[in-house]
């Protein structure tokens, strides 16, 4: 396997006539933090969904860990974790409970799997939790606690879905924390967030307006190009063609 | 001149946890003010008792010198109410919605289309789309009109901007602050911090408790001790090495920076500047930093935590 861990080409969506994304090309390196930017509607959820082998393209290609997304689905799900705000866990059911099932849908044995999450939650402070309902837990909590779940069955490459909103600005750092010692260990993040302070802690981050990608860069080179004392400023210049449709 | 919303001493409890501790603050007329906490800080419970839906278990709360729970009725006729969940029907269109919101308050879009055009004049395009169907900034347009439709003289809104775009959250801001100059006084909820800055005045909320209540400008001066702002290309390995550092206090990433503040005591950074360059930091970049909203959030957390 190469060292580019996501390649997409051409890659494209329609939906009848609209065309949600729109030739999308790009590659993600082993290890990199990805950030993936876009106003509401600009298509960021359709390349997403398309990236973790859940909707065939259109047309063009892209290969994840190595596996094609529109031949090989069941190959890139099992190399891949996933994470949204929306839903992570089942909240009546405990922290050990979500574990067994998420690691018993890998096919991980549950040893392996008490193993794991006697570590992970050694790691994260948070051992007290784990025979506690999820539900009953607070949100920063739950945030790292799904994290390591989507990391259970140790994937190359996780995808978080604006994995911090609505948490306090404590908690949403804690969780960035995870996303290093992540990258670290050569994971590959591939991320989407509303918060522009994030878009900063990306190794790269991409801008998608209207279903193509317009600017794809390091932060640092992104305020340059664009002339911009944040990336706040450089979302808002870039993005504005999208908020009147 | 009557206070808009008056609370005083409120308290709520869901079985043994403690929602809401004793708030007591007041909204003037023609206020935006800002509520400003994380998920779990008892926002949306306070929303509920002010707009009727829910009781306190004491205490009491007015708007527009109203009872809450004597008057429920009244008040109802003249708040609008922006719930945080999406709550209009999602297989009636645009037009439908507003319609129906119209009819339920005994009045018609005509009647009130001044206040809300400026809004509306973006939705016109989908006017026959079903509101399911919308992107996020366009949902929480559609949500503002059906609250402003029957002309209130309070509106609250409640985390109007969870996961709308940086670009929507700011015209939806631009459109609040038009509200306020034709006199409505808005309560608006918050996760996003940067969002303060446009309040009259803001509550930072956590634990059912209220941290502090003060203008965005003057709740910058309440922040305690020296803050550095420092970066490296190493940023990861920068943070951990300022974090152990005996004479840094706590140290976050903050965009493009690290900001660290330092001990009590400590004023001086140059010191700490140069044991990160001794620690191979060759290309470090260190000034003073200049104090935000989210500066004095955290540090009010981390007290209350302790």
């Amino acid at each position: 396997m190469s060292d580019k861990v996501i390649i997409a080409k051409d890659l494209t969506r329609k939906f009848g006539n609209f065309v949600a994304v729109d030739a999308v090309s790009f590659e993600v390196s082993k290890g990199e933090i990805f950030g993936f930017l876009g106003a509401n509607g600009a298509g960021k959820t359709t390349a997403m969904r398309m990236l973790c082998g859940l909707l065939a393209p259109t047309s063009g290609a892209a290969s994840v860990a190595g596996f094609d997304i529109a031949s090989q689905t069941e190959m890139v799900k099992k190399h891949i974790g996933y994470m949204s705000q929306k839903f992570s866990m089942y909240g009546d059911l405990t922290v050990k409970e979500n574990f067994l099932f998420y690691g018993g849908v890998y096919g991980l044995k549950r040893k392996v799997i008490l193993e794991r999450l006697d570590m992970m939650l050694g790691l994260l402070q948070l051992r007290e939790a784990t025979n506690s309902l999820v539900d009953s837990l607070p949100l920063g909590w739950k945030q790292k606690l799904s994290f390591s779940l989507a990391t259970l069955h140790q994937p190359g490459i996780i995808f978080l879905d604006e994995p911090t909103g609505g948490v306090d600005p404590i908690a949403r750092r804690q969780f960035w924390d995870l996303i290093y010692e992540a990258a670290n260990d050569g994971v590959t993040i591939f991320v989407t967030t509303h918060y522009m302070d994030e878009a900063e802690y990306c190794d790269r981050v991409s801008i998608m307006v209207d279903g193509k990608i317009e600017a794809l860069d390091s932060p640092e080179n992104l305020r340059k190009q664009f002339n911009a004392e944040s990336m706040d400023a450089v979302f808002q210049e870039l993005a504005r063609g999208t908020s009147t449709k | 001149m009557k206070p808009a919303i008056s609370i005083q001493k409120l308290n709520k409890s869901y079985k043994d946890e403690q929602a809401l501790k004793n708030i007591s603050f007041d909204v003037e007329q023609g206020e935006l003010f800002g509520l400003i906490g994380p998920d779990g800080a008892g926002k949306s419970t306070l929303f509920r008792i002010l707009t009727t839906l829910l009781l306190a278990d004491n205490g009491e709360a007015e708007v527009m010198g109203l009872d809450v729970v004597d008057d429920f009725r009244n008040i109802r006729n003249r708040i609008g109410y922006m719930p945080g969940r999406f709550s209009l029907y999602q297989d009636l269109t645009v037009e439908e919605n507003l319609d129906f919101f119209a009819t339920i308050f005994g009045t018609t879009i005509e009647a009130n289309y001044d206040l809300i055009k400026d809004i509306y004049v973006q939705l016109e395009p989908f006017k026959d789309r079903p509101a399911g169907k919308l992107s996020g900034g366009m949902k929480q347009k559609l949500a503002l009109c059906c609250a402003l439709i029957h002309k209130p003289e309070v509106l609250f809104l409640d985390e109007p901007t969870t996961g709308v775009d940086p670009v929507s959250r700011k015209e939806f801001w631009q459109m609040l602050k038009r509200l306020k100059q034709q006199g409505i006084a808005i309560l608006v909820s918050t996760p996003y911090m940067d969002e303060a800055a446009l309040c009259d005045r803001i509550a930072l909320i956590q634990k059912g408790e209220i941290l502090s209540i003060a203008s965005p400008e003057s709740i910058n001066d309440s922040f305690h001790g020296t803050l550095v702002a420092m970066k490296s290309h190493r940023m990861y390995e920068l943070l951990k090495a300022l974090r152990i550092h005996p004479k840094v206090e706590s140290c976050y990433a903050f965009g493009e920076y690290l900001n660290a503040t330092l001990v009590e005591g400590v004023t001086d950074w140059k010191p700490i500047e140069q044991d990160m360059r001794d620690k191979g930091f060759d290309d470090l970049v260190a000034h003073d930093a200049t104090v935000g909203i989210e500066n004095v959030f955290m540090q009010l957390l981390s007290k209350t935590e302790a």
